[in-house]
């Protein structure tokens, strides 16, 4: 059996630790999950209009805004469409069409990818998305696949 | 103190003995004039601590004016720099001398880091000297990456994004630590107003903490003579008034050249970043991050089962963690015989980079 004061002082010793301890808690809670951006939700967006079929010339390629994310609407050199994912698959640059290479490339690395958005080479890990294309009337509509 | 003391003394002797005896100014002069600087043929790596420090105060400086005109949004950043370049007083010179002491500072760092480094200045007693300067070093590099963005410019839209997308590829913490710094899933207006926050507020409060230590050490522990010449007999300098002034003369030359090169080489602007528009061909990030990024470009898409990306990133992240921990891994044998294996894995080092960045230039 300890010492009457001894214990107390344990005690009280838990006492301020447990408390300081708490308070650490209750200031640093809230500052880590200030600092933790809000997930924003966004209005699902599941097709949007391009533009008019005559506005994409044959061999050549446009950034379209898919809500917040880019699409790049393809007229491939036999005259169809296609649309995929502008997002690099492999550190989220946006790429481009190259028309004389008639295949899609990424500016930052020297990624490219074929008409189909396979990776062919560089240092892209996966293929691009693929939205669905449709013309109505003369409208090029880009709707998710 | 008697009246008959007091008017024997001129104002000046009495406003100093004032301060003195509240302050104890003789004491810091008496600390100032103790330090001294052993000089021999090594002793021109001395200057480039100094050197970066001045280009440190260059950048708080210059950084504090063109605070008075930026405007930290999506919508007005690059029209609030462009303002600054073409229709504020002087504006272009305080913004390209920021940039350009930039980089400088980046490149006086390395030089000061491999000197100490080759010279072996992180011996015991020194080795926080070393780790508070190498996390000065990883501060420094933010601060680059940081500022990078404030332009709001293509390159530095595109060199964000893949900036930010590397820290998510890192295990376990990529994806927290991605939404952390872009302040949402995407490099928009959010990023930028982070970016901003941590280039003016965090890492200059992170800054002066360190480099506070860091130069207490130095003071601590006085300058460090190179292995080779320790023991023996050196001249040795006063560092007040004599080599403080020789790091002037440093500092004036240093003022000099970033006016010339601000006036010669205006810092570009470039073209206004757009999240919906290809990335432009030849990017390239600042040439101190280059390496890196040639690295990464060599860096086959699949290594075995893992994404060659991973590898990469964790190569160079445990590459940070090796300087950082140079002074705990270069232990003396115990006969007292020196090590070449650090200076060769020094020089290798140094190699890589130098190829690596060259590489990136001609690529």
């Amino acid at each position: 059996m300890e010492p009457e004061f001894t214990r107390r002082r344990k005690f009280l010793n838990y006492l301020l630790g447990t408390s300081t301890g708490a308070t650490l808690v209750a200031i640093f809670y809230p500052v880590i999950k200030f600092v933790i951006p809000p997930q924003v939700i966004e209005a699902t967006q599941n097709s949007v209009v391009a533009g008019k079929l005559n506005e994409f010339a044959v061999n050549s390629g446009k950034i379209i805004k898919f809500g917040n994310k880019p699409v790049i609407l393809i007229r491939t050199p036999t005259g169809d469409l296609k649309a995929l994912s502008a997002v690099c698959t492999h550190l989220d640059c946006i790429v481009q069409y190259q028309p004389e290479a008639k295949g899609i490339w990424c500016a930052c690395h020297n990624g490219r990818y074929n008409l189909n958005g396979q990776n062919i080479s560089g240092p892209p890990p996966r293929p691009l998305e693929e939205y669905t294309v449709n013309v109505r009337g003369d409208d090029v509509i880009i709707s998710k696949a | 103190m008697n009246s008959q003391a007091q008017t024997t003394l001129t104002r000046t002797e009495r406003l100093t003995q004032w301060l003195d005896e509240r302050l104890g100014l003789a004491a810091i002069a008496k600390l100032a004039h103790k330090k001294e600087v052993p000089i021999h043929r090594h002793s021109i790596w001395y200057y480039f601590g100094g050197m970066t420090a001045f280009l440190i105060g260059v950048q708080a400086a210059t950084g504090i004016l063109l605070l008075l005109y930026y405007r930290p949004s999506a919508e007005s950043a690059f029209e609030s720099v462009q303002f600054i370049m073409t229709d504020v007083q002087f504006g272009w010179l305080i913004r390209s001398i920021h940039s350009w002491s930039a980089n400088l500072l980046i490149a006086t760092l390395f030089i000061h880091m491999f000197s100490v480094y080759f010279l072996k200045a992180y011996r015991a007693p020194r080795e926080l000297t070393w780790v508070t300067g190498a996390l000065l070093l990883f501060i420094m590099l933010g601060f680059g990456f940081s500022g990078y963005l404030l332009p709001w410019n293509k390159l530095a839209y595109f060199a964000t994004k893949v900036g930010t997308d590397i820290a998510g590829v890192v295990p376990v913490v990529g994806h927290f630590l991605l939404r952390f710094l872009r302040g949402g899933d995407d490099v928009t207006g959010a990023t930028l107003t982070r970016f901003y926050g941590f280039h003016i507020a965090v890492l200059p409060a992170l800054t002066l903490a360190l480099f506070g230590l860091h130069g207490l050490l130095v003071q601590k522990h006085g300058m460090s003579v190179p292995p080779s010449l320790e023991g023996k007999p050196l001249k040795t300098m006063k560092f007040v008034p004599n080599f403080l002034l020789r790091d002037l003369i440093g500092w004036i030359l240093a003022v000099g050249v970033l006016a010339a090169l601000a006036a010669f080489f205006p810092w570009e602007l470039g073209e206004k970043a757009d999240p919906f528009a290809s990335a432009p061909a030849g990017i390239r990030p600042e040439w101190y991050f280059l390496f890196m990024f040639q690295t990464l470009k060599l860096i086959p898409a699949k290594i075995w089962i893992f994404d060659g990306e991973v590898i990469g990133i964790m190569a160079f992240s445990l590459g940070g963690l090796l300087l950082l921990l140079v002074p705990f891994l270069d232990r003396p044998s115990p006969q007292g015989k020196s090590k070449p294996a650090f200076t060769i894995i020094g020089i290798l080092v140094v190699l890589f980079i130098v190829v690596m960045t060259v590489y990136g230039y001609l690529d």
